[in-house]
C-alpha cells in the first residue's frame, strides 16, 4: 500500500528561478533562504520518496482566466513547463503517474469534489522551482509527480477549510492505493506577500508565524479565517497559503515538524519552508 | 458586505469582467514572438486584443494602479512588466510611489 511520509511547503518566488540559473545560492542575499534547503536535502535522500502529490496555483501558464477550474488535478505522463513571460529560465519535464492521477481523480469524484482533470497540462513557475529547490540541477528524474492546481488567482477562491477537505481527500485516496509507493506531499506559494496595488509590499511576520505553528497540529484552527480576512492579514497574494493548507489535509497521521526556515524578503514576499513528518496514527496502525 | 481592505483591489468577477481584454493581451506575452510583435507595434497590439480606451491609455502610461483599475491582474500585468525589464519591486517601488531602493528597503524592514 501506498505510504504518505510526509510533506514539504515552500515559497515559490519566480525571481528563485533566476537566482538558481545565475548560481546566486550563496549570495548574502540568496543564502538566508537557500541554506534553508540542507535539511530538505537530507530528508530527501533519507526518505526516497517516489511521488510527489504538488499543490499549487497556475499563474497563467496552463490556464487563462477565461476557463479558470477551482481544482484541476494533472493525468499527464509527463508535465512540461514553457515560458512564462517574465525571464525565468525554462525547466526541463518532470515525469507524471497517470495510474496514481486517476486513483485521485476517481477517488476525489466519489467524495464530491468536481474537479477538472487534466491529461495535458503545463506546470509553472509554482511547480518547477520547488522542484528546482528540492533536487538541485533538475535532479529529479528519479521521482513522479501528480500537480494539483487550486485557483488562488481570481475570486471567489475556494475556503481554507476547503482546500483542507480537499487534501483530507486526497490523503485518503493514496493510503487506499495498492502500489507500494512512497509519497510526499508538497504545498508551494506564500507566505505573507503582496504585488498590486497601493499596498504592494505588504509583509506580516506575525500572521505567518501563526499560520506556520497551527498548521502542524492545529490546521482546522486556521480556518476560521475567511479569504477575505486572509488577504487582510498575508496580502492578496499571501492566500497561496490554501495550497499549504492542502498539502497538511493530506498528511492524515501523526504530524511533526522536523524543519523550518523563514526569511524575509525574498523580492516582495516573506519566504517560508517548512517539512512536516506524517506517521500513520496509534488507531490506524491497529486496525 | 465586507470591509473594503485599503489599497487592495479583490480581482473578483467584477474585475475579471472589466479586465478580460487586457488580461489576455498580456497572457499572450509567454510567446516571445508576441512580446515582440507588441513592441514593434504597440498602438495595434492593443487594437487587435480589444483594449478599451482606458486600458490603452493605462498601458501607454505604463501605469500599474490604472491598469489594475482596468481589470488587469498582477499576474498577468507582470508579464507586460517583464516585457520592459521590471520586476514586481519595480511596479510595487510605482505604486507605492517609492523608489525601487525605498520600496526594498521597507521589504527588509518588515523582517525586523
Amino acid at each position: 500500500m501506498a505510504k504518505i511520509i510526509g510533506g514539504v511547503a515552500t515559497t515559490h518566488v519566480p525571481s528563485i528561478g533566476k537566482a538558481i540559473a545565475d548560481k546566486k545560492q550563496k549570495d548574502p542575499y540568496w543564502n538566508p533562504f537557500f541554506k534553508g534547503f540542507d535539511f530538505v536535502h537530507y530528508w530527501l535522500a533519507r526518505e526516497k520518496p517516489d511521488v510527489a502529490v504538488v499543490f499549487y496555483n497556475d499563474h497563467g501558464l496552463n490556464f487563462f482566466l477565461d476557463k479558470l477550474p477551482t481544482f484541476a488535478v494533472g493525468a499527464a505522463n509527463e508535465y512540461r513547463n514553457e515560458d512564462e513571460g517574465w525571464g525565468i529560465p525554462v525547466s526541463s519535464s518532470i515525469q507524471g503517474d497517470p495510474a496514481l492521477s486517476w486513483h485521485l481523480i476517481n477517488a476525489l469524484v466519489a467524495d464530491e469534489f468536481d474537479i477538472t482533470m487534466c491529461q495535458d497540462m503545463l506546470v509553472d513557475h509554482s511547480v518547477t522551482i520547488p522542484m528546482g529547490l528540492m533536487w538541485p540541477g533538475e535532479k529529479w528524474q528519479g521521482i513522479k509527480i501528480v500537480p494539483v492546481s487550486i485557483n488562488t488567482v481570481q475570486h471567489p477562491l475556494p475556503s481554507l477549510a476547503r482546500c483542507l477537505k480537499l487534501g483530507r481527500s486526497v490523503g485518503r485516496a493514496i493510503e487506499s492505493y495498492e502500489q507500494d509507493l512512497r509519497v510526499m506531499i508538497v504545498g508551494t506559494g506564500g507566505l505573507s506577500h503582496q504585488l498590486d496595488g497601493k499596498r504592494a509590499g505588504f509583509i506580516n511576520k506575525e500572521f505567518d508565524k501563526l499560520c506556520m505553528d497551527k498548521i502542524v497540529n492545529e490546521p482546522d484552527f486556521l480556518t476560521r479565517y475567511s479569504v477575505h480576512d486572509f488577504v487582510e492579514e498575508a496580502g492578496a497574494q499571501g492566500v497561496e497559503f490554501l495550497n499549504w493548507m492542502a498539502m497538511r489535509g493530506a498528511l492524515t497521521g501523526q504530524v511533526k515538524e522536523l524543519h523550518r526556515n523563514y526569511h524575509i524578503p525574498i523580492s516582495n514576499t516573506a519566504a517560508a519552508t517548512v517539512v512536516l513528518e506524517n506517521r500513520p496514527s496509534a488507531e490506524r496502525k491497529a486496525a | 458586505m465586507t470591509q473594503d481592505i485599503p489599497g487592495t483591489t479583490m480581482f473578483d468577477g467584477d474585475q475579471a469582467q472589466k479586465g478580460l481584454a487586457l488580461n489576455r493581451m498580456c497572457f499572450s506575452f509567454n510567446s516571445a514572438e508576441n512580446r515582440a510583435a507588441f513592441l514593434r507595434d504597440e498602438e495595434a497590439y492593443c487594437t487587435k486584443y480589444g483594449l478599451t480606451d482606458e486600458q490603452r491609455a493605462a498601458v501607454k502610461s505604463r501605469n500599474v494602479l490604472r491598469m489594475i483599475e482596468t481589470g488587469g491582474n498582477v499576474y498577468y500585468l507582470a508579464k507586460l512588466a517583464g516585457i520592459f525589464g521590471l520586476n514586481v519591486q519595480d511596479i510595487g517601488a510605482q505604486q507605492t510611489n517609492t523608489t525601487v531602493d525605498e520600496f526594498k528597503a521597507k521589504l527588509v524592514a518588515a523582517g525586523r
